[in-house]
């Protein structure tokens, strides 16, 4: 595949971490912000290879997790509605709300259905011009391009039975976030890739010149991950940060234009809750006035909805970076990808998961060293 | 009038390069081109449906008595029995159909035990309305399967549920076989220092169901890997009687299969990814998806457990079967980290290749 397996090759990789491991002297902390880069850290076991100096911190970049348990019992009280056809991408079924999550809305008779596009949804409103189509429109500036064009053909060819609860977060205000919270740890980002390939990189020089932190654009194949951090690295050890692009075939300065167009025109920036770290100011983006009709939230007046979260599940320090997984209490105990008390364990990108699978290793490598 | 009507809906539902006119049934079976409560009701009409469906479709000497029971001769010593059903949507795919699934799925569960299958129940449950022609073809595919397996359906059922009651067709197949004198294949047997075998690339079938179902389109075209494994695993014992485990890594693909080998004989196993036969656009399609083709499912695949010295000769037996061509070594069971199943990544680091909790959910981005 190509642009996939060139990036993937093993011997090069090590080469990288070597040479990276030429360039540290002293201890750092990198945190990569998209929950893809975490996913690729963990399953290629590249934070094995890294020289011990440099520590990765998972960010809050995994959509799945940093959705509001406000939003998730919102989408959960729609979807039992039985006018409603609730649509999802797929990962957002077991995240679970203050009760329930939409495998079991589903498993009591909600017509919850798997979409791999939001066009998909507007194409099944389409179909069913009895029934109110739902689309669960969350993520980055990653997924917000096709979710605002699904918004925008469902007005444009009048199909009024579909809305989108929309809870989309944005990256640069999270890195600003987390950069001033306290107990921060954070010497250095990776900045996601797919994000930046969508929004460009004109808003990151402020964010490095502010808190005198590099920034570097990574991909997310092995190479990419360990290429965005030896040139991280380099600007730690010389004392340096500015904003980097080092996933230059993907990514250009100014973003993908067609697709902001459709973003100004579709959204528009306003305070969002983030899961486990709380309210942060214009970090997300709702449905603009001219499209307010289509906003599920407003159509099916779910307001007035108390959540309830966990009393045990430490996620917002997990996903600031204060805490590792394996730290909190209820890790591996009464949390588990099973049982999930918070979205980080129910991810695949969440970084608890990615604990729980790799940590029971590392567990058993530690204890087996000490025989 | 309505015959004709009603053979024009049938035309429109009948997949295609059926021609409904070959049928040959006799009046009243074409009066009736969707199955109807009756057809399950046990009178006449079923008994059409055995006469002109099933019994030309299953063709062997047990069918002719048509009793409540088939008689059949054992030989001594010991038998395996097995049971399986088959939900899949959609019924036809590419590569195969629910046809083949229910007729392979079955030989090849038999098979793992090392056993050879002989014969197959076949139990439908329809939906009313689904259309006659395409029941036709369903069991037509069995019947070919069957015989390309050589093993013969000898006992069967119709059941209609009402419409709405059902996904139009669903099918119970069971099966018995005989395993032979010294054979002794069981998921405890895996030894440490055994290798793992695979016989062929990983995932084809799950992607196949998958890009058809949703309507996903690669460059090329995904097909099902469904096929019997009976022929292969006589091959691989003619080369090593003694092979400690067998399994079909169907649903919960590669993964679960090595993990419950894993617990059942409480060893570990270390599996290397750059080993593993992949497909490259079902490696293109699971990355669009963000699934892992080692969950996917497979129907036409086998995991054999095998001591280290006979490897060779057991994955060379494999590669004489024309769907074995791409079977490979992948790993090595272990005694360290008992029940668990760890991948070495093409960068030379570690993970541990877990057993979903569900079904495999596409990531968001």
């Amino acid at each position: 595949m190509k642009y996939l397996t060139e990036y993937r090759d093993g011997e090069k990789a090590i080469r990288l971490a070597e040479e990276i491991g030429r360039i540290v002297t002293k201890p750092w902390a990198i945190m990569e912000v998209c929950g893809g880069q975490t996913h690729s850290i963990i399953r290629n076991g590249i934070d094995q290879i890294l020289p011990k100096k440099i520590e990765m911190i998972h960010g809050p970049g995994c959509p799945v997790c940093v959705t509001p348990l406000e939003m998730i019992d919102k989408a959960l009280a729609i979807a039992s509605r039985p006018e409603v056809i609730f649509c999802s991408f797929g990962d957002m079924l077991r995240v679970p709300g203050s009760k329930d999550d939409l495998f079991k809305i589903k498993g009591r008779g909600g017509d919850v259905r798997v979409v791999y596009s939001p066009l998909d949804a507007v194409q099944i409103a389409r179909k069913n011009p009895d029934r109110e189509v739902v689309f669960l429109a969350i993520g980055f500036e990653t997924t917000a391009p096709a979710n605002a064009m699904a918004v925008k053909v469902a007005k444009d060819q009048g199909i009024n039975n579909f809305s989108a609860l929309v809870s989309h977060v944005l990256v640069p205000p999270a890195i600003e976030a987390i950069m001033t919270a306290p107990g921060n740890r954070v010497n250095a980002f990776l900045a996601a890739g797919h994000v930046c390939c969508v929004t460009g990189f004109e808003e990151y020089p402020k964010l490095c010149e502010q808190h005198d932190i590099p920034i570097v654009i990574t991909g997310f194949e092995p190479l990419d991950l360990l290429e965005g951090i030896r040139r991280t690295v380099i600007q730690l050890e010389n004392g340096e940060a500015f904003v980097e692009n080092a996933y230059q075939r993907v990514v250009s300065e100014a973003g993908n234009l067609a697709a902001q167009a459709v973003l100004d025109e579709v959204f528009e920036v306003t305070d969002r809750a983030w899961r486990g770290i709380g309210v942060i100011p214009r970090s997300g983006w709702r449905l603009s006035k001219a499209y307010r009709d289509f906003d599920a939230e407003l159509k099916f007046s779910v307001s007035d909805i108390t959540t309830c979260e966990s009393e045990l599940c430490r996620a917002g320090e997990v996903l600031k970076g204060t805490l590792k997984p394996n730290e909190c209490e209820a890790f591996g105990k009464e949390c588990t990808p099973r049982n999930p008390l918070g979205a980080t364990m129910v991810s695949s990108e969440g970084a608890c998961a990615a604990y729980y699978n790799y940590g029971r290793f590392v567990q058993l490598e530690t204890s087996s060293s000490a025989l | 009038m309505t015959t004709d009507t009603n053979r024009q809906v049938a035309q429109q539902d009948a997949p295609q390069g059926i021609d409904f006119d070959s049928l040959s049934c006799p009046v009243p079976l074409q009066d009736y081109p969707h199955i109807i409560l009756g057809h399950g009701g046990g009178g006449k009409l079923s008994s059409e449906l055995i006469e002109h469906i099933f019994l030309p479709a299953f063709e062997n000497k047990h069918l002719a008595g048509l009793g409540d029971s088939t008689v059949f001769d054992v030989q001594s010593g010991r038998m395996a029995f097995s049971t399986d059903s088959y939900v899949v949507q959609p019924l036809f795919f590419p590569g195969g159909s629910i046809a083949d699934l229910a007729v392979n799925g079955t030989v090849n569960d038999l098979s793992m035990s090392g056993a050879k299958p002989l014969y197959l129940s076949a139990g439908f449950i329809l939906e009313e309305g689904f259309p006659v022609a395409k029941l036709k073809r369903i069991a037509d595919d069995m019947g070919a399967a069957a015989k390309k397996a050589g093993v013969a359906i000898i006992t069967g059922d119709t059941k209609v549920v009402e419409r709405g009651h059902g996904d139009g067709c669903y099918i119970n197949t069971a099966g018995v076989g005989v395993v032979p004198t010294g054979v002794d294949i069981n998921p405890t047997m895996a030894r440490p220092g055994d290798a793992v075998l695979v016989s062929g690339s990983l995932g084809d079938h799950g992607m196949a169901v998958m890009s058809v179902r949703e309507g996903l389109e690669f460059e090329a075209q995904i097909e099902s890997d469904s096929a019997p494994l009976n022929e292969m695993v006589a091959t691989m014992l003619n080369a090593c009687s003694d092979i400690h485990v067998l399994r079909d890594p169907t649903r919960g693909g590669l993964a679960a299969s090595l993990n419950e080998i894993a617990a059942s004989s409480n060893c570990g196993i270390v599996i290397d990814e750059k080993s593993l036969p992949i497909n490259s656009t079902v490696q293109s399609a699971c990355e669009i998806l963000g699934l892992d083709p080692l969950l996917v499912a497979n129907e036409g695949k086998l995991v054999c457990i095998v001591p280290e010295a006979s490897a060779a000769n057991v994955l060379e037996a494999m590669k004489k079967i024309p769907h074995g061509a791409n079977a490979a070594k992948i790993g090595t069971i272990v005694s360290d980290h008992p029940s668990m199943v760890i991948a070495k990544t093409s960068i030379g680091a570690s993970r541990v290749i877990t057993i979903p909790i569900g079904e495999q959910l596409p990531r968001i981005c």
